[in-house]
């Protein structure tokens, strides 16, 4: 009778011990939750803090490098206009009034969409250039902060046009952004630089 | 040429400061190749922002090689080779 009791418990037992398991490693779930979420914390690997002061960082370093117009044109719109290269006409025989005239096409660079080109004379809509700048070489996240890519397309763009240009994927205007999107932007930045008084823009001059 | 700064733009961090130098000093020279060199291998372009002296507006520099840094230049901005997206 004894013995026969032994075995029911010990079989009792052995089916309960996964209940059992179960119930307290919840138990501790509930009551660990903070420890839990700092052990969590490193795997997961995002802090929204350091993505934060990365931008800011990111900020101070485009605003240092582009003139006043352009980061305030960012600061206040969200994209930076950057000219296209200037080249002389058949007509035009002096360097200097090809480069005070207007370019004959420009670009609006946005944060992690692809850069656009236009015509500044008539808003029309040429094409859209889909470009990134991986960071390959670390562990964790590939994508640089807003600022620094928009930075990057600057610099990329200032220093040698062709090469960037060259790498991207070229696509028509509405892939990736909205056409009517991007008029209004167009409309933005006019409306923004009438405001500053810089009536010698083709943007301004149109609104 | 002045005491210059190489800096790096790295996902997460904003820039950051990689190295500094007098390149007038040799020693200090050396890190400045040195490090160069190694971002440069590492697949980064570099970049100094410059100022155009006929019509003042902002511009950069793409820089392939340490010769080509402009004596003037006060840093140089490291990051990453422009890919198809």
């Amino acid at each position: 009778m004894l013995l026969a009791l032994l075995v029911l418990a010990l079989i009792a037992a052995t089916l309960a011990a996964p209940v059992v398991a179960r119930a307290v490693s919840g138990r501790a779930r509930g009551f660990g939750d903070g420890s839990r979420r700092e052990r969590l914390a490193p795997e997961i690997g995002y802090d929204p803090g350091r993505e934060r002061r990365a931008e800011q960082r990111a900020r101070q370093l485009l605003r240092s490098c582009v003139n006043d117009e352009e980061w305030g044109m960012y600061r206040d719109l969200g994209f930076i206009r950057v000219d296209g290269r200037k080249r002389p006409g058949r007509r035009a025989t002096d360097p200097a009034q090809v480069a005070a005239g207007p370019a004959p096409y420009a670009y609006l660079v946005y944060p992690h969409k692809p850069i656009l080109a236009y015509v500044p004379g008539s808003g029309q809509l040429l094409s859209e250039y889909c470009v990134q700048f991986p960071d390959l070489t670390g562990a964790g996240s590939t994508r640089l902060p807003a600022s620094d890519d928009v930075l990057a397309k600057w610099m990329a763009l200032t220093s040698d046009e062709s090469r960037v240009i060259g790498r991207a994927n070229m696509h028509l205007v509405g892939r990736q952004l909205d056409p009517s999107r991007v008029r209004r932007d167009l409309w933005r930045l006019a409306e923004w630089e009438r405001r500053r008084g810089n009536q010698g823009s083709v943007e301004a001059r149109r609104a | 040429m002045i005491e210059i700064k190489f800096l790096r733009m790295k996902p997460g961090h904003g820039e950051v400061l990689l190295t500094e130098g007098d390149p007038r000093v040799r020693e200090e020279e050396e890190r400045l190749v040195e490090e160069f060199r190694s971002q440069l291998d590492q697949g980064m372009w570099a970049a100094v922002p410059t100022e155009n002296a006929r019509s003042g507006r902002r511009e950069a520099q793409m820089v392939r090689e340490y010769a080509e840094i402009p004596p003037e230049a006060e840093r140089v901005i490291f990051f990453p080779r422009a890919a198809g997206g």
